[in-house]
């Protein structure tokens, strides 16, 4: 059984409990002084990288946890959050503000990284709550010809090198099982991400961060899609208050109701 | 962004301790998902209906768990005249629950006979909901001239009954009266009528990039016009002061239908005494708040929360010392939890802690500023030292909005669990910090020797705890009892106000006298003062016919 090399890779987004605006030139959502933090179902990658790990779930151990983010110089802040959480090092790929990958040039991305890593098993979230493409890790799977279990709700580690993974389907779960290495993508009920402590907060300062630029990994951040208009979804319309009987009457009688 | 919506409701469904209260409260008010700080906070009358009451069994009524307090023979009987009168003046049908000439409206008056602890129950037959500042003079001048006892409601979430009728009082609900009526976007003044509940108002403000300046557990349902009556102090405190800094005006209405008008909008004003003072905290003694102007201040773009476990109370303080040391203006506030109140919280909520280990003390540290990176910068240095120093055991720091309301839960969640398990003899006391928790320890030594506390089904007492304000040497003790049993009062009583009185500590520091303290004023202050505050009563109220038997 081979030790588990473990890639995980985390997105910066918008806090999910902070409601995104649209910007004035309705080219995208305004970022500027929003709060931001890891995307929620990166949280569960790392998370269960972690407890794979403490819990000696895997047979061969785990060598590696490695979590890697491209974004702007902020995402430091999430993979300094991950290595508090436990993963070992990090690898921040410096994009420029504003200037975003789409979903293959991630996958093309990751596929470069987990190579030179010598990375037996990716778990990425299934999806990033800004842009909800849910395609990265299925490409990533398909550009490096490894087997992909998508939307885990529970991993369980076998004799030679196998993994079965439970995912909640239409109706009832399925389980499938494949061999290292592979790609797992996360869905919600896999953990409960843990608060990092103090302590391990600090030692994530002490953790190791490369620096890389996409051209070390033979990427451009060149884009195939164009975003023509981002807007808003039209507002709810709110119910209205009746003093009392009467008033509901006269109002169901106004609407024609009755 | 659709993610986002699905992600709600799946969290909320996949941590169920916040799950009731939250949904409680939305389905109330009908706020966005995403909008509101610390959304887990308890709406506390629909939430716990079914909840068991303290001491005094569930449905009892108050003149029965209190014999001794007597009905007051002056005021007079309501009568189908009474009611005619109200019915022609207030018009509109919702305006009057009248349970005077038929018996039929007796489910749609228990609401506002009892408290949302069902610690204290009415016999009312009569509520009233004015919409204008009009029809609540008239009210008052009726009942003045005609000797009815009223009693002032808001959104009835206080603790000390005083918001509920003991006899046949007509009570007063404000609830219609729930409009903003202005807001100046250059100096944060907001004008609001007393029925407008806390949380809109807020909610209102966060929408101008403004805060309302008190935040507290009941946000959902309690009205700011019973906040300033009760002078409600909260969780916000610590940075923006009490409500008698930040209100600027109050229109209110005295017994016998006179308009105050002092609804100023003015920082500064010193013109002759300060008459609005009076009406804060005075809990609808001296007259009935109908709107009221208040100061907000900013609100802060940046938040930061902290959660550690401590090893003693000593550590505590040191705490505490560095915090303001080296937070100092972006400290908005530091909570104190112990392992009792924490343990409790935990079997009812079954959320998993946020630290590893279990420690005697815990505090919550919330920073807000208005750049974060500079807050983060001094939170970590500061985190840095105390973790260096010893000073903290563990801790944890919120990495998202998710984990800063989770984190919130574990102190605001105190009340609404300990209200699951049972009754709660629940004190809300301010002594210098120093000894701030050692009341907390020799209560529960106390309990302990008089053979009442333990684990099991034999033992009256569950547990207790203690937990409050730190920054504002504000602590709750609360026994959690299993049942009601008369020697765990007597224990308990004067016992804690006499220690209390001792160090001239106060017996009330924000839940107020009400009912419940009525007859322990003298503990916190003396019979000059108390003498004087029954010469204003007297002279704003002189038939008392506003909130009797309570109070003074």
């Amino acid at each position: 059984m081979s030790a588990l090399r473990i890639l995980v890779p985390v997105k910066r987004v918008i806090d999910y409990a902070v409601k995104p605006r649209v910007n004035k030139a309705q080219t995208g959502v305004e970022t500027a002084g929003v709060k931001h933090s890891m995307n929620p179902f990166d949280e569960l990658s790392v998370e269960e990288s972690v407890r794979i790990r403490e819990k000696n779930r895997a047979p061969g151990g785990v060598e590696d946890i490695c979590v890697l983010s491209a974004g702007p110089p902020k995402a430091q802040d999430i993979l300094r959050t991950a290595m508090a959480m436990g993963a070992d090092r990090a690898i921040h790929v410096e994009v420029k503000e504003g200037e975003d990958l789409e979903p293959l040039a991630v996958a093309k991305l990751l596929k470069a990284a987990a190579e030179q890593q010598k990375s037996n098993l990716v778990i990425l979230g299934k999806q990033s709550i800004d842009d909800d493409a849910n395609q990265t890790g299925q490409m990533l799977a398909g550009l490096l010809g490894w087997p992909q279990a998508t939307q885990a709700s529970q991993v369980e580690f076998g004799e030679g090198d196998t993994v079965s993974v439970t995912r909640e389907v239409d109706g009832g779960v399925e389980t499938v099982r494949a061999k290292l290495p592979m790609v797992i993508t996360t869905d919600l009920r896999l953990n409960e991400p843990r608060y990092a402590s103090l302590p391990n907060i600090m030692k994530a300062k002490k953790k190791p961060l490369e620096k890389k630029t996409l051209a070390d990994f033979g990427i451009s951040a060149e884009k195939r899609l164009k975003v023509l208009k981002v807007t808003e979804p039209p507002a709810r319309q709110g119910g209205g208050k009746v003093e009392d009987v009467d008033g509901l009457i006269s109002k169901l009688k106004e609407l024609g109701a009755i | 962004m659709a993610a986002r919506q699905q992600l709600a409701p799946v969290l909320r469904r996949l941590r169920p301790g916040r799950c009731s209260a939250k949904l409680g409260r939305q389905a109330t008010l009908q706020l966005p998902v995403s909008g509101a700080v610390r959304c887990f906070s308890e709406s506390r009358r629909r939430c716990l209906r079914s909840t068991a009451a303290v001491a005094a069994a569930s449905g009892k009524f108050t003149s029965e768990t209190y014999p001794d307090i007597k009905r007051d023979g002056r005021f007079a009987q309501l009568t189908a005249d009474h009611v005619a009168y109200f019915r022609g003046l207030l018009g509109s049908e919702s305006a009057v629950i009248d349970g005077v000439s038929s018996s039929d409206a007796v489910d749609d008056i228990e609401p506002f006979n009892s408290d949302w602890m069902r610690k204290y129950r009415g016999h009312c037959k009569l509520v009233l909901k004015p919409g204008s500042t009009d029809e609540v003079s008239k009210i008052l001048k009726y009942c003045n001239d005609n000797m009815l006892a009223v009693v002032p409601q808001g959104g009835n979430t206080g603790l000390v009954g005083g918001s509920v009728p003991v006899f046949d009082e007509i009570v007063i609900n404000m609830s219609r009266m729930n409009q903003i009526l202005d807001f100046d976007e250059v100096s944060g003044t907001l004008v609001a009528e007393a029925g407008c509940i806390l949380e809109v108002a807020d909610q209102f403000l966060a929408g101008k990039g403004y805060i309302f300046p008190l935040d507290l557990g009941a946000k959902g349902s309690c009205h700011i016009g019973g906040n300033v009556s009760t002078n409600a102090g909260g969780l916000r405190l610590l940075r923006y002061g009490s409500l008698h800094g930040t209100v600027l005006g109050i229109e209110a209405v005295l017994a016998d239908g006179t308009v105050v008008d002092d609804l100023c909008r003015l920082r500064k004003n010193n013109t002759g005494y300060d008459l609005k003072q009076l009406f804060i905290g005075a809990e609808g003694t001296l007259g009935i708040i109908t709107k009221v102007s208040i100061l907000c201040p900013q609100r802060s773009p940046a938040q930061n929360v902290a959660f550690f476990g401590l090893e003693s109370f000593d550590k505590v303080q040191q705490a505490f010392r560095e915090a303001k040391g080296q937070l100092s203006e972006i400290l908005s506030a530091f909570e104190l939890m112990d392992e009792g109140s924490q343990a409790l919280v935990r079997q009812v909520t079954n959320n998993k802690s946020p630290l590893e280990g279990q420690y005697p003390f815990y505090c919550l540290i919330e920073t807000s500023g208005s750049n974060a990176d500079h807050d983060s910068e001094k939170l970590a240095a500061f985190l840095e030292e105390v973790m260096e120093k010893g000073v903290v055991a563990d801790g944890t720091l919120a990495e998202n909005e998710t984990q800063i309301r989770s984190l919130w839960a574990w102190r605001e969640g105190i009340t609404e669990a300990l209200s699951h398990l049972g009754g709660t003899y629940k004190y809300d006391v301010s002594i210098p910090l120093k000894e701030l928790y050692q009341l907390v320890e020799d209560t529960r030594a106390r309990v302990d020797e008089a053979g009442l506390l333990g684990d099991t089904d034999d033992f009256p007492v569950r547990a207790v705890v203690g937990y409050g304000h730190m920054g504002d040497a504000n602590l709750h003790l609360n026994v959690s009892t299993r049942r009601f049993d008369a020697r765990v009062e007597r224990v308990l009583e004067p016992f804690v106000y006499e220690w209390i009185a001792e160090r001239q500590g106060s017996i009330s520091a924000e839940h107020g006298l009400g009912l419940m303290k009525k007859k322990f004023i003298g503990y916190s202050r003396n019979p000059t003062m108390v003498g004087l505050m029954k010469n204003i009563k007297d002279s704003f109220d002189p038939k008392g016919i506003l909130n009797p038997y309570k109070y003074l």
